[in-house]
């Protein structure tokens, strides 16, 4: 079996006195679509943020192809970020830049293709997800899931070997939501992309997962193809899969102040 | 020893502040020259133009006023005085010294620093709130040389021509003083300032102007770099850049002020 494209080991991220991921271990395997749920504040975006290089964790390791991205050179995590591609939540598509020259932006920076080569390849990737006739366009034209397209685009310009969303659904219809769904599968079967998804949106995560990871209160729960996720009888995970809500603890003491307000004792009521 | 804390604290964010400032400035320094038309990367250059035009030719009218107004009112102010003595010719001088010197820098750093020094505090900060820094980043494009380096040469260039069209306007407007006064014509006038300054006044303004312009584009994009949050942080950090640029500005015109004065050149 081949070593993992990425890998994380004991990796635990403080901000000052507050724990956000308690020694996480995990490893993504080529070639796979690994889902990384979790509730809102459950330490996702953070993780995210170490896989792709852009903070430092406060102890254990983040490998990327094998390189260690927190103790290598400049220049060797310059080679790592090309192999990876990333779509932000909120697209990140540059507002003074068009749609066109958003995805020519890493062809033009990073290599040293003719324009009329570089021209070619961006309307590729723009008909790769749909948006050939967009290319004009500026972000601000655009609907939510087009800019996630677009987004996409830029991600796959120089084609990468690992390919990561964040949120790829959120703000999304449910059509739209699928489309892209489907968009992430075809880039998956087409050009052999390791694919890690951060989302907590459910029907998302089982068409396109091969594998899901949990993320609770900063800590790994569960690392598991989505058959056994699906049955798991982990509290925890149920909780999520049955969108259960969590015990409102207050809710005793809000209403008693409530009646304090409002005047009401025992007796009263 | 709360105080002495406080104080203690409050000065080492101070340094550093500084101390970020100054590495900022290196790496923009070093990343400038990928910039350049022809040596440079391609496109960098038409952005650089962008800004050029931005700060220089769109804050010309400003600038152009702005200068003939204290012209004008240095002119009235030292000819009032002078005028006692019997050499309100003086005016002439104090005002073609004044700009050279002192007041066209200053007035060009103040107005550019309110004007592109917050442009650049806020594109940058929207950049930041919207993940597009970071999304450089992960493309291994380095924000410095693709955001940051343009802006600084751009400042570097267009402040110092500004700086030489406030000083023309400053000194222009003290030839209108002096014709509504004396009725003097503009060829006597020009004479008289050319006789007032020497090229080393215009050579060590011209200095100062590429430090003011160093300034408010490093703080301005500092500023934009640090934003943390949302909208309300972007207007925050704007606030801040024209603050403390200014800030920075003047007590750069001190220092430089204090040295040319030193080394005998004032």
């Amino acid at each position: 079996m081949s070593s993992p494209v990425i890998s994380l080991r004991d990796l635990v991220v403080r901000y000052g006195s507050h724990q956000v991921l308690n020694g996480v271990n995990l490893d993504v395997e080529r070639g796979e679509v690994m889902v990384l749920l979790g509730g809102s504040g459950s330490g996702k975006s953070t993780m995210l943020r170490q896989i792709i290089g852009l903070d430092r964790p406060s102890s254990g390791t983040v490998h990327v192809q094998g390189v260690d991205i927190n103790h290598c050179s400049p220049q060797e995590l310059k080679r790592i970020r090309r192999t990876m591609g990333v779509t932000f939540q909120e697209s990140a598509l540059f507002n003074s830049l068009s749609i066109e020259e958003n995805v020519a932006l890493p062809l033009r920076e990073l290599t040293t293709l003719a324009n009329p080569v570089i021209e070619i390849m961006v309307y590729m990737k723009l008909a790769a997800v749909g948006l050939g006739e967009a290319a004009k366009q500026m972000p601000q034209e655009l609907s939510g899931g087009m800019k996630k397209r677009a987004a996409v685009a830029r991600a796959i310009a120089l084609d990468p070997e690992i390919l990561i969303f964040d949120e790829p659904s959120a703000g999304l219809d449910p059509i739209v939501a699928a489309a892209l769904d489907e968009l992430i599968l075809f880039l998956k079967r087409a050009f052999r992309m390791t694919i890690l998804v951060v989302t907590h949106e459910m029907a998302s995560a089982f068409r396109i997962a091969d594998r899901l990871a949990m993320l609770h209160h900063g800590t790994l729960i569960t690392v598991d193809k989505k058959e056994s996720f699906q049955a798991s009888t982990d509290p925890r995970i149920r909780q999520f899969l049955d969108r259960c809500p969590d015990q409102m603890t207050e809710g005793a003491a809000v209403q008693q102040r409530f009646r304090e307000l409002a005047g009401l004792t025992e007796k009263t009521l | 020893m709360r105080v002495l804390e406080s104080t203690g604290n409050s000065f080492i964010r101070q340094l550093s502040y500084v101390g970020g400032l100054t590495l900022q400035f290196w790496s923009s320094l070093r990343a400038s020259t990928r910039v350049l038309p022809i040596v440079g990367k391609r496109g960098r250059w038409q952005t650089a133009m962008r800004q050029i035009i931005s700060i220089g030719v769109q804050g010309l009218p400003m600038i152009g006023i702005l200068s003939a107004c204290v012209g004008f009112i240095v002119a009235i102010q030292t000819g009032a005085e002078l005028r006692k003595y019997g050499a309100l010719q003086l005016v002439i001088s104090i005002v073609a010294v004044g700009f050279t010197r002192e007041l066209g820098p200053l007035v060009t750093a103040i107005v550019v620093s309110g004007r592109s020094g917050s442009a650049f505090s806020a594109e940058i900060g929207t950049m930041v709130a919207t993940n597009e820094i970071d999304a450089l980043r992960t493309m291994a494009i380095d924000p410095v040389e693709f955001v940051l380096a343009p802006k600084y040469l751009a400042a570097i260039i267009a402040v110092p021509c500004l700086t030489i069209m406030s000083d023309f306007f400053g000194i222009m407007a003290g030839s209108g003083f002096m014709y509504a006064t004396t009725d003097m014509g503009l060829r006597m006038y020009l004479n008289y300032v050319a006789d007032a300054i020497l090229l080393r006044d215009v050579f060590f303004g011209l200095l100062k102007s590429i430090a003011f312009g160093t300034i408010i584009a490093q703080v301005g994009c500092m500023e934009g770099l640090q934003v943390h949050g949302g909208p309300e942080a972007v207007g925050r950090s704007t606030t801040s850049a024209v603050v403390k640029s200014t800030f920075l500005v003047i007590l750069a015109d001190l220092l430089f002020t204090a040295a040319f004065y030193v080394l005998g050149a004032v």
